[in-house]
């Protein structure tokens, strides 16, 4: 039902308007009726123009839009030509955790308010996470092509796994999502580290100041902080040789949290033992050296899909905007 | 090194009986320590190198190392044929391939892994059951075919948060898999001989109702004649089409030829299977279906608890040859 606060009214009586929203990103069809219900919705992908054009005329329509809801990690970035475009924009709500698809510079410099998709995917993002992990520790995967392809009847046991109790676990990043890795790494007893902008007092793992530190005193690193300035390509060629030839990387983040290149040298040449990842630097592009490797388990991007979190995200998403339409705080703001 | 309290009369390391594929590296650390009489590596019947065995000089067996679900059966027949065993030791935490009734008649003493690889069994059985969920080979399989460009977005998975696991046997296994799903927000219930008065999880009296409550099962129980198929077409239905089934037991704890049909017929959601009725046989409709995750019987070792068990299993051998308690003796 259309939030009454957000509704204009018309000076002829006309049942009362719905605020406009821009919508960039492709939503199923139940988060699309949702924001109709509430929301005049002028959907980018549907519109099939460029998006400068689009952006353009969405910039002078008779009432033109607020808000807008902004996919995360694709190639739309909102900067300041985007912002320029639209000026009546005043709150971009991102349905990724992520942001770094936001000038929040630029934001914050006209007074735009920015929101993101809070704890939402948080749970299943570690999940994802600690499956990966034990993916490649325990080779599931592998040994699941072993069988597919027929070969345990002709070639006896697969080669053996490694088992995760005792190993180190360096988490890059203990934010919402680290902090839930961290959690249930505990219960399968493995070490935790991490290393974070800044120490926190309220746990009790290990605090190491920097990324390379973190990498050699770990058996696994974790990546699962936010991509920004700082953090890209933090894992970098010397990390790797920190974390050494029997260390395993996963990647929750984003794929430039890692330089790409790097890690697939590294893997070819046996300078580290194996990598779970659910991010690239170029997706949908996945090197191609990698799908011969039977000690990296790949995804496509699938740690925050469930379809439990889809329809948490659409009422997160919705909350935020009614939140900023009817002039209250948003629910899980970015700040700066 | 042979242990001294350990050597025979003769001055000779004692023997001990082995039944494992050849190769397995535990075999290197038993040759420093014992006269190994390999069934395998012989190509004999069993008859024939039961009866060799028998006779052998300048002592007979008093031990044997035995293989979980493999080259052979303890039997009546098998103690009969070589009276001088005392002491069996299985490399699995199963027994199912030892009548225990048997061995304890004759006074034979038995001895199994313990909870050597407990822990990488659970971690194993959490890992299936995150795959299923959350589709990570057949995800895995999509990219790797290079249908990420082509196809797009990747059908979604099941969050595990609010998931009711149903666990089938709460001993050492079903404990340690309990305890890592509760840390991913799963609600624990449990089936077993008998209640457990130390722990919180909900206590289900017959599988059927443990199965009508869950969303996900998992056969975490030993294989005997109670618990053969102990997983049958009903519980099954009881499961339901948004169940899925996770088997890291023994292949014949879950009736296989109805489980193939149920997801044949998409009857239960689908299911990840480290066991099978018919090893290294799997189902050949499995091999094509993207919501089971299928590992070849690999729950059970990892490097560091291989050698865990090689210490353990030597620990019990030589604990038995110098009159000491078992370290981890099987009651029957």
């Amino acid at each position: 039902m259309a939030s009454a606060a957000a509704a204009t009214a018309t000076a002829s009586g006309e049942p009362p308007s719905l605020p406009t929203l821009l919508l960039i990103r492709r939503v199923d069809a139940s988060f699309a009726a949702a924001l109709r219900e509430r929301f005049s919705v002028l959907d980018f992908f549907a519109s099939g123009e460029p998006l400068p054009a689009f952006l353009a005329a969405a910039g002078v329509a008779p009432d033109p839009p607020r808000a807008a809801i902004v996919m995360g990690g694709g190639p739309v970035r909102v900067d300041a030509a985007f912002l320029d475009a639209v000026p009546s924009l005043r709150c971009i709500v991102s349905t990724a955790a992520g942001v770094d698809h936001i000038d929040l510079h630029e934001c914050a410099r006209r007074g735009v308010a920015v929101a993101n998709s809070g704890r939402v995917y948080s749970a299943d993002v570690a999940d994802h996470a600690v499956g990966l992990l034990i993916d490649v520790l325990r080779r599931v995967s592998a040994a699941e092509r072993f069988v597919r392809r027929g070969l345990w009847p002709v070639q006896g046991d697969y080669p053996l796994g490694s088992k995760l109790g005792g190993k180190r676990v360096g988490i890059i990043g203990l934010g919402n999502i680290g902090s839930l890795i961290a959690k249930r790494l505990e219960a399968f007893g493995c070490v935790i580290s991490y290393n974070s902008r800044k120490s926190k007092d309220s746990v009790s793992y290990r605090y190491i100041p920097n990324v390379y530190d973190l990498a050699s005193e770990s058996d696994v690193l974790v990546v699962a902080c936010a991509l920004n300035k700082e953090t890209r390509h933090i894992v970098n060629k010397d990390v790797l040789e920190a974390l050494g030839k029997d260390g395993v990387i996963i990647n929750i983040g984003r794929g430039a949290n890692i330089d790409e290149v790097e890690l697939i040298r590294a893997l070819k040449e046996g300078r580290i033992a194996g990598a779970g990842l659910d991010v690239f630097e170029n997706e949908s592009e996945v090197p191609t050296e990698l799908f011969s490797m039977d000690n990296v388990v790949m995804t496509p991007h699938v740690a925050v899909c469930t379809s439990e979190s889809r329809s948490d995200l659409r009422d997160h998403t919705i909350g935020n905007l009614e939140a900023f339409f009817s002039g209250k705080p948003l629910l899980t703001p970015v700040l700066l | 090194m042979a242990s001294s309290a350990a050597a025979t009369a003769s001055g000779e390391p004692p023997a001990i009986l082995f039944f494992r594929r050849p190769g397995a590296p535990f075999n290197a650390a038993l040759r420093q320590r014992f006269r190994v009489l390999d069934f395998l590596a012989s190509g004999e019947p069993l008859p024939v190198f039961l009866a060799a065995a028998a006779a052998a000089a300048p002592d007979p067996p008093r031990a044997a190392v035995v293989m979980g679900g493999g080259a052979a059966r303890v039997d009546a027949a098998f103690l009969d044929a070589l009276p001088s065993l005392r002491c069996l030791v299985s490399t699995a935490a199963g027994v199912d391939h030892i009548d225990l009734a048997e061995c304890a008649r004759r006074g034979v003493v038995v001895a199994n892994s313990g909870t050597v690889y407990s822990a990488d069994v659970a971690d194993h059985a959490v890992g299936l059951l995150i795959d299923v969920l959350r589709c990570v080979s057949a995800a895995e399989r999509f990219v790797r075919r290079g249908l990420w460009p082509l196809q797009g977005d990747f059908p979604l998975g099941s969050k595990l948060a609010g998931r009711r696991v149903g666990i089938i046997g709460l001993g050492n296994i079903g404990s340690l898999i309990a305890k890592r799903l509760e840390a991913f927000g799963c609600i624990i219930h449990y089936n077993s001989r008998r209640q457990k008065g130390s722990v919180s999880y909900k206590y289900f009296p017959n599988v059927h109702d443990l199965a009508s409550e869950s969303d996900v099962l998992v056969v975490a129980c030993a294989l005997n004649k109670e618990t053969q198929h102990i997983v049958n077409k009903d519980v099954l239905e009881a499961l339901g089409k948004e169940g899925i089934i996770i088997n890291i037991s023994r292949g014949a704890n879950i009736d296989e030829g109805e489980l193939v049909r149920a997801l044949n017929e998409g009857r239960i959601a689908g299911a990840g299977l480290d066991v099978f009725e018919n090893e290294p046989a799997v189902p050949a409709e499995l091999l094509s279906m993207n919501n089971v995750v299928l590992t070849p019987h690999s729950a059970v070792f990892t490097l560091e608890s291989r050698s865990d068990l090689c210490d353990q299993m030597i620990g019990n051998l030589e604990a038995f040859l110098s009159g000491k308690p078992l370290l981890t003796p099987v009651l029957p």
